[in-house]
């Protein structure tokens, strides 16, 4: 493999503690190296940012729903495909791209790593077959268990053992990297056509709160020194005055201390806080609890959140939140999606107009911005859009002008339509902090992956680690329009992904070798787990227990971490 | 306003896609220029001097440029898409797309369109003098925006799913409009000069479609709610107006629940409550004793007589087209 050094950029990297440092950065055999020969390629970097590759922690980029989404929305593509050149395939699509603009429009910005943030166990294949379809990125999928038949029945039993032998099992079995939880107990509530909408509503017929649910997979993850934490989306998502369902739910996690040989230090991830953080008891007085949300977090260091910032596009939600989206489109009448995934969870889908011309909408965008803005450690709040839920992952770049200019924020805030009651509801409007490239690279970069167990390999610079490392056209010291910021974010002008360079100039140059990241979490032999697994297949599933695992071909270039415990 | 004539030189082998025929894309530019400009045949590409001959000029803006198209265009698409201003007259038949995501300036065509003429437009004035097919001034495939302003006017018939997802502007047709008129529309005026087939307005929340000639068959979700005198085109003239589609969501406006609103043009004042229903297009066919007596010999040679091999032995040997339904309640009939 071919070696590189990055001469003279100005380096931001958390992990080794360089603020701002003119530095070289040395790659062999796709690792960070402290020296290289003088056969190395140099790359001038001078007056450049030099950072390392991005880790998303949470968007929804594989799999049947993010399908289904495509498959209905054509006027979600209508004028955006591009034609292939000589290293890229046809891509197009505006907030479901297709896979391969996926990986183009990611590596383009300087993400290497992401991670799928919900996989219904039952259609694990095809979040498989399309990650293996999305190039040069790094990526995982997290399984969802917060609606899922065999844990609630343990759960209710208080089987920790058995809870644990089928974590395990089905990570192996899906190839699945964590535990995702969403609407716990109220996703297997809609099959009722009800709802959990606060953390202690019982579950129909099976008797178990989503605060139990929460608990128990809590408990098994962190005995089970998973490389992340369970990773939640809580009830009552984007209803007014839910952030005291929000705050209950962070409560579970206080004073439990993480266990895992990870660097791992939250026992709690909840994603996308913005859906979560709101006040009033109806969209007329909608307001933002982002401040009650950010006080508690900063108070409690055993958990990390993301923002899920309103990027102001229109866009498509979908989640496995399935009572959510029938709730979305009573609201807004446009098309809606629903699937019913058997014993696991369920789904839908709604498109979405985000007007800024529509107070809430425009609150939304301000909740998002408050979370960032009032986070003490920038180490655990990390920068997503829930993609494509709040907006598509390719406004990310915007999303950093809003957070680094405050002159950016001001101009939007005073041009809003309905300006004044958004500037009383939020209190973005007093917030004058301008977040740094410095900590950018905590909320992009060291924290998510330090979040997910990976930070020794991925969202830093020192030496052993993998060589992804970005350089950005843009010095911080300089900037005089907060345009710049969105531009320069937007189009990294060298990306190297485990030290192939895949963006050369701003445009793809390789495909790189993408892996699959998924987790071996080895517990012993459970007769009853696997007794119960086939009895289940027997009564309940449609598909043959053979035609669930995700087989090894599905998986092209697995990279797996192994847990011993 | 300086013109700009495109003259077709051969009729394309596919078909071809000239979405820069737009007075936005020529003017300013040198007949040089504009005959450099790229149309696509199936995946290759092409420029418009491959195929139409470029004369006159065109003038410095959008609406001081007029384009005219002459000579066979009946299989070139997306002539005036997304123009703003100015005018684009086809002396021919033209097809798919005319006029799509049109939001201003004037296009006439002389002869016929295809089907998605005028769909998602925004504003400015579509007239095509001969027929049209399906889907004009629709949404895209998915979309729930469709046509929002302007004016489409076709003198003669169109196909199905005409302004569907309309909610604004205006569709005028000379003649009849085939089924699925206005499906979801959310605002907008149609009207229908002849006949409308049927399943008019089905999931309109709101808008106004008048047929003067009477809908063929209403649906069973439009109710009959009163008669009354519009003043239309400059005279009175007298509607049936049924309410729908019961079976959707229904706004309100100062506590008024707004319905989708069909207008049906009666002859004289009259206070009927029975819409106006037009005759049937098709006559109901019978077979007459002879025949039924042959159809029942050769239906006890036919095993399990089908549907299908019935109407397919009565259309070769009696040359009658009858109804899949009417064939089945034949064949259940003649077995008693």
């Amino acid at each position: 493999m071919s070696e590189y050094i990055i001469k003279n950029g100005t380096v931001y990297d958390p992990k080794t503690e360089v603020k701002g440092e003119v530095k070289d950065i040395c790659i062999k055999d796709g690792k960070i190296v402290d020296k290289v020969s003088s056969k190395a390629k140099s790359i001038d970097a001078k007056g450049k940012t030099v950072m390392a590759g991005a880790v998303e922690i949470h968007a929804h980029v594989a799999g049947p729903k993010v399908n289904e989404g495509r498959n209905y929305r054509p006027e979600d593509k209508l004028f955006s495909y591009q034609p292939g050149g000589k290293n890229t395939r046809m891509a197009g699509g505006f907030s479901i791209p297709t896979t391969f603009k996926t990986g183009y429009e990611y590596a383009k910005m300087g993400y290497t790593t992401v991670m799928e943030a919900a996989m219904p166990p039952l259609y694990a294949r095809h979040v498989h077959e399309e990650i293996k379809d999305t190039p040069i990125i790094d990526e995982g999928a997290f399984p969802v268990f917060g609606n899922n038949w065999f844990v609630f029945e343990y759960l209710k039993n208080n089987e920790m053992d058995n809870v644990m032998a089928y974590i395990s099992w089905l990570l192996k079995t899906t190839k699945g990297y964590a535990i995702k939880i969403v609407n716990p107990g109220g996703s297997e509530a809609w099959g009722w056509g009800e709802n959990c909408t606060t953390i202690h509503d019982p579950v129909p017929y099976f008797d178990i709160t989503p605060a139990e649910i929460m608990k128990g997979l809590l408990t098994a993850n962190e005995k089970m020194g998973l490389p992340h934490s369970i990773h939640v989306h809580t009830n009552n998502l984007g209803n007014p005055g839910n952030y005291t369902d929000t705050l209950d739910t962070f409560k579970l996690a206080q004073g439990v201390k993480p266990n895992n040989k990870f660097g791992r230090d939250q026992v709690f991830h909840h994603t996308h806080v913005q859906f979560h953080s709101y006040g009033g008891d109806s969209w007329l007085n909608f307001e933002s609890k982002a401040k009650e949300i950010m006080d508690y977090v900063n108070a409690n260091k055993n958990m990390t959140i993301d923002l899920g910032c309103v990027t102001l596009d229109e866009t498509t939600t979908m989640t496995a939140d399935g009572p959510f989206e029938h709730h979305l489109t009573t609201l807004n009448h446009l098309k809606w999606a629903n699937v019913d995934v058997e014993l696991e969870t369920s789904s839908g889908i709604v498109p979405y107009v985000y007007d800024p011309n529509v107070k809430v909408c425009a609150i939304q965008w301000a909740i998002g911005l408050e979370l960032a803005l009032y986070t003490k450690d920038p180490m655990r709040s990390f920068i997503t859009t829930d993609h494509p839920n709040a907006g598509p992952f390719t406004r990310y770049p915007r999303i950093f002008k809003w957070l680094m200019s405050d002159k950016s924020r001001q101009e939007m805030l005073k041009g809003f339509k309905y300006s004044d009651k958004v500037i009383a509801a939020t209190n973005l409007a007093s917030l004058d902090r301008e977040i740094t490239f410095y900590e950018l690279a905590q909320m992009t970069r060291a924290g998510p992956a330090k979040s997910l167990g990976l930070t020794n390999m991925f969202g830093g610079l020192a030496p052993g680690m993998e060589a992804d490392v970005v350089i950005y056209d843009i010095n911080e010291a300089k900037i005089k329009d907060p345009e710049e910021i969105e531009k320069a974010f937007s189009a990294a002008t060298h990306v190297f992904k485990s030290g192939t360079l895949v963006v050369d100039n701003g445009e793809i140059v390789s495909n790189g070798n993408k892996r699959t990241l998924w987790v071996d979490a080895k517990v012993p032999t459970n007769a009853q787990v696997e007794r119960d697994v086939q009895m289940k297949f027997l009564k309940y599933y449609s598909v043959n227990l053979n035609n669930y695992e995700v087989s090894d071909h599905y998986v092209a270039n697995p990279y797996v971490i192994e847990v011993e415990n | 306003m300086d013109t700009v004539k495109l003259t077709a030189k051969v009729v394309p082998e596919l078909y071809l896609e000239a979405e820069h025929i737009s007075p936005d894309v020529f003017a300013g530019k040198s007949t040089q220029e504009i005959g450099d400009l790229s149309v696509h045949m199936g995946n290759q590409t092409y420029k418009i001097a491959d195929y139409f001959t470029v004369e006159g000029k065109a003038g410095a803006t959008a609406a001081d440029t007029k384009i005219v198209v002459a000579g066979d265009v009946s299989k070139v698409k997306y002539i005036g898409m997304k123009m703003t201003a100015g005018e684009v007259e086809v002396l021919g038949n033209a097809d798919m797309y005319v006029g799509a995501w049109m939001a201003g300036g004037k296009i006439l065509v002389k002869g016929n369109v295809d089907s998605f003429a005028g769909i998602a437009m925004t504003g400015g004035e579509l007239i095509i003098e001969g027929n049209a097919k399906n889907y004009i001034g629709a949404a895209y495939r998915g979309d729930w925006r469709g046509m929002q302003g302007g004016k489409i006017v076709v003198k003669g018939n169109v196909g199905s799913d005409v302004g569907s997802n309309i909610n604004g502007g205006t569709i005028d047709i000379g003649g009849n409009a085939d089924v699925h008129l206005a499906t979801h529309a959310d605002g907008g005026t149609i009207i229908v000069r002849g006949v409308a087939k049927g399943r008019v307005g089905g999931q309109m929340v709101k808008g106004d479609i008048y047929c003067l000639g009477g809908v063929e068959r209403m649906m069973p979700s439009y109710k009959f709610d009163h008669t009354e005198e519009v003043e239309f085109e400059g005279k009175k003239m007298n509607f049936q107006v049924y309410f729908g589609d019961l079976g959707e969501r229904h706004g309100k406006k100062k506590g008024e629940i707004i319905y989708g609103k069909i207008y049906l043009g009666t002859a004289e004042k009259s206070d009927a409550t029975e819409p106006k229903v037009a005759a049937p297009s098709e006559k109901k066919v019978r077979l007459n004793d002879l025949q039924t007596n042959q159809l029942v010999s050769a239906l006890k040679e036919m095993k399990e007589p089908s549907v299908q091999e019935v109407r397919t032995y009565i259309f070769d040997n009696f040359n009658i087209d009858m109804k899949p339904s009417q064939v089945s309640r034949l064949i259940s009939t003649l077995k008693r």
